[in-house]
């Protein structure tokens, strides 16, 4: 059964269209993702189907329910925000104590699930400090606790990582899977991080400018780039090095990115050798390799011809 | 889902519901902010207490005319600034949802599903609690000054009309908030709504000192039987019958609950 559904969806903000016909569907037990760059749409998405924002047109249901009946399918979701929204002046045991209760958790089940939501994200002993005195990466782990707090049979993760360090990234994502295995949940998750959404989701949506381009496995779109990546650093003019080897057929593609220049290349061990040989031909010094299978970030790049973000860091790759 | 869940939903004539444990949580709420902010606590008591302690030293022995009985300053003053407190705390107490938007705890509230009304009283039930705590403070330092109460059922008539008069400032506080985008509009609020209902209410001075028209606002004005009841109240001394001025203050109190309450209920969510 499909936990999340959406038909031909559109918002529109005056003239400007911020989602464009989008449809997609999310099934139960599912993690997955909305990837995309700043202003892609993502957030606007997320407000629509938790109820925030009501759309121009298109339908959505969300856990079985139409999004037209708000209660309903508030009663049945959880939040993270992509901006903070805790009470900086409450501890964070308090935080959730007053979620519980405008969840209409009676005692017994509020004290049980703030015990265990506070373990899950590991703050039980921070559990009576005010927020105030938190750190960015505590309060997140809070806000995600609160979101389990009512069992919520969809989870909406808007940016769950966004601004925090490497390790405490890494830490909820951890979470996040410990979830999928603890509690029985679906999850949609914005992120502009490729590494996340590969890390994380079954699926993704890779969307742009308010459009779904794509929605697949991370490896399905990873396989869509095709063959395997070899960035080189070469010393010196790239233009006749790049058209040698489109020539030669030793290259599918050649993208140039910070400098680097990444040749999309079939059967890569053995096109390896031949490459640096070539550029020995052209008297180019190589500065650099690197060998990769295609992330999420080259597909994106292939699918839109644009960057997903220019903060784009290797953290958490998998099998780099 | 939580399996076990408590339906405190009380149900008003079947138009809307209140759930009565999110009324709850955001009163719990509002105290546990109220004495976690010792500044808050201070502050707020500092203006009325310097208007008091001046204004009635300032003004002492002379005397003032309700209707035709004089009554020292001092004693006429107190009641005035129980008012002011009410008036400046409670308006404040409303509009400060804006702060919760700035600081994006709005959306958690916002998002529950409760209903709208269910806010609008834990706003109120948090608001007046500690405006009525303010209130009796700055009463029991004036006891130590000069004041003195006149009998316990008058004491306990003062609560009364400090309640619905925190109840229909908050109320109103609530629906500015619901029009307002930030805080920025608080100075003009204070200037053009806040201060106008203060100097005009009988708070510091007898309403018979006005000219005619301007008395036509007073007469308008909730704050002047609220201010009035309260002096009847702890001194005796009055405008207006205490049927008149309870009557006045219950029927403001009530209009603005369902004024804030509309307003709140039309407001934009982000
Ligand atoms: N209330 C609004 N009024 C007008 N335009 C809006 C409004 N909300 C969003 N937009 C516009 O809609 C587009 C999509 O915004 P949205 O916040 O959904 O992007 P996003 O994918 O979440 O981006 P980010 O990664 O920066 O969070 C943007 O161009 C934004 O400026
Ligand atoms: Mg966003």
């Amino acid at each position: 059964m499909d936990s999340i559904y959406v038909k031909d969806l559109v918002k529109k903000f005056g003239g400007f269209t911020a989602v464009d016909s989008v449809s997609f569907s999310v099934h139960e037990g599912e993690i997955f993702g909305l990837l995309g760059p700043n202003g892609a749409g993502k957030t606007t998405i997320i407000n629509i189907l938790t109820t925030i924002l009501k759309p121009t047109s298109g339908f959505v249901k969300v856990a079985g329910i139409d999004i037209k009946n708000r209660p309903e399918v508030r009663r049945n979701i959880g939040i993270v925000f992509q901006d903070p929204a805790l009470d900086n002046k409450l501890t964070g045991r308090e935080n959730l104590d007053f979620h519980a209760r405008m969840y209409g958790l009676d005692k017994k089940s509020r004290s049980s699930r703030i015990k265990e939501v506070l373990e899950l994200v590991e703050l039980t002993e921070k559990a009576d400090v005010v927020v105030e005195k938190y750190s960015g990466g505590m309060k997140r782990r809070l806000e995600i606790a609160r979101g389990l707090l009512q069992k919520p049979k969809v989870l909406f993760l808007d940016e769950p990582t966004l601004g925090l360090d490497v390790q405490t990234r890494r830490k909820i994502w951890h979470y996040i899977e410990d979830l999928r295995k603890e509690e029985n949940i679906t999850i949609l998750l914005t992120t502009h991080y490729i590494e996340e959404a590969d890390y994380l989701c079954d699926r993704v949506a890779i969307i742009n400018e308010g459009k779904i381009i794509a929605v697949e496995k991370p490896s399905k779109i990873r396989e869509m780039v095709g063959g395997e990546i070899i960035s080189v650093k070469i010393d010196g003019k790239a233009k006749p090095f790049k058209d040698e080897l489109i020539k030669n057929g030793l290259a599918k593609e050649i993208n140039e990115r910070n400098g680097l220049l990444d040749i999309t290349v079939e059967k890569g061990e053995t096109k390896l050798p031949l490459i640096i040989k070539k550029a020995d031909k052209l008297g180019l010094n190589i500065d650099y390799v690197s060998f990769r299978k295609p992330s999420l970030e080259d597909a994106f790049l292939k699918l839109t011809g644009r960057k997903i973000s220019d903060e784009f860091n290797n953290i958490g790759k998998k099998g780099s | 889902m939580a399996k076990k869940e408590v339906n405190l939903v009380v149900s008003m004539f079947g138009f809307f519901e209140i759930n009565l444990s999110a009324v709850y949580a955001l009163w719990v709420r509002d105290i546990i902010r109220f004495y976690r902010s010792k500044s808050r606590i201070i502050g707020t008591l500092a203006t009325p207490l310097l208007f008091m302690v001046f204004m009635g030293f300032g003004f002492s022995g002379s005397d003032v005319f309700l209707g035709n009985v004089s009554l020292d300053y001092k004693i006429f003053l107190v009641p005035g600034i129980l008012g002011m407190t009410i008036l400046f705390n409670s308006t404040f107490a409303g509009i400060s949802v804006l702060l919760d938007k700035e600081f994006g705890f709005f959306k958690e509230v916002m998002i529950a599903p409760v209903s709208r009304i269910s806010i609008v009283l834990g706003r109120i039930a948090g608001g007046t609690t500690i405006t009525i705590f303010q209130s009796s403070l700055i009463l029991f330092l004036s006891t130590l000054l000069w004041f003195k109460i006149g009998s316990l059922f008058g004491f306990i008539l003062s609560l009364a009309y400090m309640f619905l008069m925190s109840v229909t400032f908050i109320s109103i506080g609530l629906a500015f908030a619901s029009r307002m985008k930030d805080m920025h509009g608080f100075n003009l609020i204070m200037n053009l709504f806040i201060f106008p209902l203060f100097f005009l209410s009988g708070a510091l001075f007898p309403l018979n000192r006005l000219p005619e028209p301007i008395k036509i606002i007073s007469y308008i004005n909730p704050l002047t039987y609220g201010v009035d009841g309260l002096r009847a109240s702890l001194t005796g001394f009055s405008e207006f019958s205490i049927m008149t001025s309870f009557g006045a203050t219950l029927f403001f109190a009530l209009i603005a609950v369902f004024v804030g309450a509309y307003f709140f209920e039309k407001s934009e969510y982000l």
